[in-house]
């Protein structure tokens, strides 16, 4: 939960609200973009963020977003973070 | 579940722990006479415990475990309040995962959950967001839980159900702030630290300047450090060496995601949504002065506090902890989790009877998780 999951954004998916489609480790999950707006919302497409809990809270580069997803899943925080994806998707489908 | 020994670059490491074992042995550190260093962050306790960071240090460095945990320092009271209103027909209780097994006097949320109550694990506020708007005929409450890195995601949640007018939707505020426990810890007695890694991702959102007071007015060093063993290494080293040189003060080891006014965006919309409690409950520290923060009263619809009158809008109440639970003492550093007359007997993260064994950031649950893996080493 308080550790961030780099992603990479692929997708801006709803401009008023500030949504974007990320990719993490394979997984779409749509994140807000709020924090790390210093830049036109469209310009962030192929960027790498940490996410947390559902909002891209810092910019960072590739190969920091590589050795943190390593260290990531080592620690199996990793799993722990798409696990918690699955399971709020389950949540929003009625099937908790 | 043998640890971690492969660091991306184990000659780096290396060549850290040697200037660590140097440093340490100019200061005379000992294993009877310790550095004691404490780790904030619970992630960083993770990682340590993962890495076996603490016993490929010098001896003579001892890391403390700290309140950085925010399930493990949620008192049972809260966990009491949320069963309440998860209770309530007309509510959908949302909540991340890793709360759902945190004991309250009575039950905790997945015991209730699995009475009838409709309590969903999501990923994030937004996911919360979504459910209330799909549910329009239901109360949609979610369980605002975390220090700093989460809090501007419900902040950003309340903004944007206001833009909408969504009625349905409100937070159970539980946020805490870091300053405020460690400068209670650093007020107590009891308590010997040397210095302090700071948290990564706390600091990403507030900077480094709240920590400033720890270096000016207690005179302690502060390294705010990255999750990777060798950035954990690092910054040891760097706590160590302000020790030998007589300096105090925040420096910080992680500024590649860190920036030293932090992150304006997420700072705003706390300032806009939230405002200081006069004091919160932390499990095991009592009540701490200015360390939880409420909705402010332009938010108010959005309380889940005021919108069903519990917690602190229902006036003051104390829930003593378990009968036998040393979690406080534990977190204080007081004693070792393994001290503890319940660990592994009343207490196991099956049947977790404290909160520190709930969650994997947890002191008790890392010794409980990784203390295999040394009892086999040391057998070797």
């Amino acid at each position: 939960m308080c550790l961030g999951i780099p992603g990479r954004i692929v997708a801006i998916t709803d401009e008023a609200r500030q949504m974007a489609m990320a990719e993490v480790s394979g997984v779409r999950r749509e994140v807000n973009v709020a924090c790390v707006l210093d830049r036109p919302i469209g310009a962030l497409v192929g960027e790498w963020v940490l996410i947390h809990v559902g909002f891209a809270m810092a910019l960072i580069d590739e190969d920091e977003a590589a050795r943190t997803l390593d260290a990531l899943r080592d620690l199996g925080e990793a799993q722990e973070a798409l696990d918690a994806m699955a399971e709020g998707q389950r949540a929003l489908e009625g099937r908790a | 579940m043998k640890y971690a020994t492969e660091f991306r670059d184990p000659k780096a490491a290396r060549a850290v722990l040697a200037r660590i074992a140097q440093v340490a042995d100019v200061l005379g550190a000992t294993r009877a006479k310790p550095v004691h260093i404490m780790e904030i962050c619970g992630g960083h306790t993770h990682a340590i415990f993962r890495f076996g960071l603490d016993k490929l240090v010098h001896e003579g460095v001892e890391f403390i475990h700290g309140p950085g945990c925010p399930v493990c320092v949620l008192p049972m009271s809260r966990v009491d309040e949320c069963v309440q209103i998860a209770e309530r027909p007309e509510v959908i209780f949302t909540t991340f995962g890793d709360a759902m097994r945190v004991p309250g006097t009575r039950k905790s949320l997945l015991q209730a959950k699995a009475e009838g109550a409709d309590i969903r694990m999501v990923y994030s506020p937004l996911d919360a967001l979504q459910l209330a708007r799909r549910n329009p005929g239901r109360e949609v409450v979610f369980f605002g839980l975390g220090f700093e890195t989460t809090t501007p995601s419900t902040a950003l949640a309340i903004q944007q159900a206001a833009r909408e007018g969504l009625a349905n939707f409100s937070v159970f505020c539980n946020h805490i702030t870091v300053p405020e426990p460690i400068k209670a810890l650093l007020d107590d007695p009891h308590m010997v630290l040397d210095g302090f890694i700071g948290p990564g991702h706390v600091s990403m959102v507030i900077g480094t300047h709240p920590y400033d007071f720890i270096a000016r007015d207690y005179g302690k060093p502060i390294v705010v450090a990255g999750f990777e063993p060798l950035d954990l290494l690092q910054s040891v080293l760097m706590v160590l060496d302000q020790i030998r040189d007589g300096r105090a003060e925040v420096e910080n080891q992680y500024a590649r995601v860190v920036p030293e006014h932090g992150n304006p965006v997420s700072l705003a919309a706390i300032a806009d949504v939230y405002e200081r409690r006069p004091s919160f409950e932390w499990r095991g520290l009592g009540e701490i002065d200015a360390s939880g923060l409420r909705i402010r009263s332009a938010y108010a619809a959005f309380d889940a506090e005021e919108k069903f009158g519990v917690g602190y809008a229902a006036g003051p109440r104390h829930v003593p902890e378990p009968e036998g639970c040393a979690c406080g003492a534990v977190m204080t550093g007081r004693i070792k989790p393994t001290a503890c007359p319940q660990f592994g007997r009343g207490c196991t993260p099956d049947m977790p009877l404290g909160a520190l064994m709930v969650s994997s950031e947890g002191a008790c649950s890392a010794y409980w998780q990784y203390g295999g893996a040394r009892a086999t080493e040391a057998a070797e």
